[in-house]
């Protein structure tokens, strides 16, 4: 299996693309804004068919999209970031629902325009944004992808005690000198350049699987939070090589629904241990 | 057949434009469809954003997207799995937050991995149907265009039903959404409602999204409804506003996009998104106006009422 140069490459990528899920989507649980990684994972739709109509890489609408929504998101986002309550965090959901709805619909608008400019290519890009192609990764896009993963990972991790704090007690945070406001908003910037890397492995529909499901079940499971981020990213990086594994050993299976299904699946077991 | 017909033009004469957005059946069927589903969507979006359950709305429309793809694998009309697996997607939303009582985050975190794994399973679905990528697209994005009469006289059926179990179950779902704790020491059936509620959102949202498409559902089932209730607290004022903001995303969207070569989710999703930041706007300035009011009120006061002290 690791002689296909193809399976090493979605390997090198998958691991560290899942890693970062892990880690970051462990806070994502914990300041309850999984509905806002996952509208930023819808949003890397838009962005990248936006840059495939003004002609430049994907890559980069893809980056520029998640990161813009994902400051944005912080910035308008008050109520969760700010007091932390579970109320304020779901009325910020009616605001996010409507929003990236219409970044959804902006995306129909960019896949009618490049479907328009070139034939036929924009159902192909429109699915692979959709749904990833992790087995389609050349060696430097891997290569790359595993670069920008472990940097999200180790920028995490580098503001993990004061995010820690600001999102446990943000009044007693902010009281103390840290500025929860700006971790916040940085904070999802980060989940906005982590949902960009991930949409090329697992697709923008499919994130949510890697960002929520392990770093749920590692919440169910340890309390004490490094050791719970340390477990939210092993169980991440196992459910991708269970699921490359699968998708390799089965081939009408595609490696997207391999991985999120052993996501999930460990999910449903760590929920019924705990 | 007239010439212009084919390519409609907008011209400044308003009562001809309508007449030529008129003169086609399948532009008929979508005003139809449309209008039918922006009330039921409004009305069942109204109680969403009340409940607060966007994000359970959210999963359940993406439940869609699995029902269409499954019921074309197995050959069964594409309604039959809309609604199928939007159904089983509401029991297991209902299983998940009255298992326990977790904290909030938690259960998002579980509606994530629901949401997660039954897009999944629609991605296995079309990739073992074969892929047919336009039918993809139209499972995604919606065919606002592409109506026929059996789909309107369904859409209608479901409505109907719909809107009569919701205003069956109104006056203790208010109560329950309102102030889930006192609804419950008064013996109202919370869980059970909640239940019910989901299912209702299922079957909603089966219906909408088979007019606008997977992702595109929340322009009518949210933005009408959150608009709304930025501006008024009374239920049923916001109610009317908001079957009246839904007709009127529908009804712009859909004539746009007939004078419009681009797809007509697009202007849909951009109309109602319009008109909830006008809404949000002019609660902010109504809000703005009265303090200043108030401002204004209390200096004319204070040297009055001073003046009644020394009085």
């Amino acid at each position: 299996m690791l002689s296909q140069e193809f399976m090493r490459n979605a390997l090198l990528a998958g691991t560290f693309v899942a890693l970062a899920c892990g880690v970051v989507g462990w806070f994502v649980v914990l300041r309850g804004q999984v509905f806002a990684g996952d509208a930023l994972s819808h949003v890397a739709f838009p962005g990248a068919l936006a840059a495939a109509a003004a002609g430049v890489d994907e890559r980069i609408g893809l980056f520029v999209a998640t990161v813009a929504v994902g400051a944005a998101i912080g910035a308008l986002g008050r109520g969760a970031l700010a007091r932390g309550s579970a109320g304020s965090s779901a009325a910020d959901d009616t605001a996010i629902g409507t929003a990236f709805t219409f970044i959804l619909g902006l995306g129909v608008f960019f896949m009618a325009r490049v479907s328009m400019s070139s034939a036929g290519s924009s159902g192909v890009l429109g699915a692979h944004t959709l749904f990833g192609s992790i087995f389609g990764l050349t060696a430097g896009e891997a290569r790359l992808a595993a670069a920008i993963a472990l940097g999200a990972t180790a920028l995490t991790l580098a503001i993990a005690r004061p995010l820690l704090f600001a999102s446990v007690a943000p009044e007693v945070a902010a009281a103390r000198g840290v500025p929860t406001r700006l971790l916040g908003i940085g904070f999802v910037a980060l989940l906005g350049v982590v949902a960009a890397e991930a949409t090329q492995a697992v697709g923008a529909l499919l994130l949510l699987g890697l960002l929520a499901a392990p770093a749920a079940a590692a919440h169910r499971l340890v309390r004490r939070p490094f050791a719970a981020i340390a477990l939210a990213g092993a169980l991440a990086v196992a459910a991708m090589w269970g699921g490359l594994v699968l998708a390799y050993a089965i081939p009408s299976l595609p490696p997207s629904t391999a991985v999120v299904a052993v996501a999930v699946a460990i999910y449903g077991a760590c929920t019924t241990l705990a | 057949m007239p010439a212009d017909a084919a390519h409609p033009t907008l011209t400044w004469d308003v009562a001809h434009d309508v007449s030529q957005l008129l003169e086609y059946h399948f532009m008929l069927n979508a005003l139809l469809a449309g209008s039918v589903v922006a009330v039921m969507a409004g009305l069942v979006g109204w109680a969403m954003v009340l409940r607060r359950e966007a994000f359970a709305g959210h999963t359940l429309s993406m439940m869609a997207f699995p029902g269409a793809s499954a019921a074309a694998l197995a050959g069964v009309p594409a309604a039959l799995g809309y609604f199928l697996f939007c159904a089983a997607g509401a029991a297991a939303l209902g299983a998940l937050s009255s298992a326990r009582r977790i904290s909030w985050s938690d259960q998002s975190a579980g509606i994530g991995a629901v949401q997660a794994l039954a897009l999944a399973a629609g991605f296995l679905f079309v990739s073992l149907y074969g892929g047919v990528l336009g039918d993809l697209e139209n499972l995604l994005f919606g065919s606002l265009l592409g109506v026929s009469d059996g789909q309107v006289l369904l859409l209608v059926t479901v409505a109907a039903a719909t809107i009569a179990a919701l205003a069956a179950l109104g006056r203790p779902l208010l109560f329950a959404s309102v102030d889930a704790d006192v609804a419950a020491a008064r013996g109202v059936p919370v869980r059970a409602l909640s239940l019910a509620f989901l299912l209702l959102l299922g079957l909603a949202v089966a219906a909408t999204s088979q007019i606008t498409g997977v992702l595109l559902v929340f322009a009518l089932l949210v933005a009408p409804a959150a608009g709304a209730q930025a501006l008024t607290a009374r239920p049923l004022a916001s109610l009317a506003l908001t079957v009246a903001l839904g007709l009127l995303v529908v009804w712009l969207g859909l004539g746009i996009a007939y004078f419009s070569v681009y797809p007509a989710g697009f202007f849909v999703a951009t109309v109602a998104f319009a008109t909830y930041l006008l809404c949000r706007l002019l609660a902010q300035g109504r809000r703005l106006l009265r303090r200043r009011g108030r401002a204004q009120g209390e200096g004319e006061d204070a040297p009055a009422q001073r003046a009644g002290v020394i009085a």
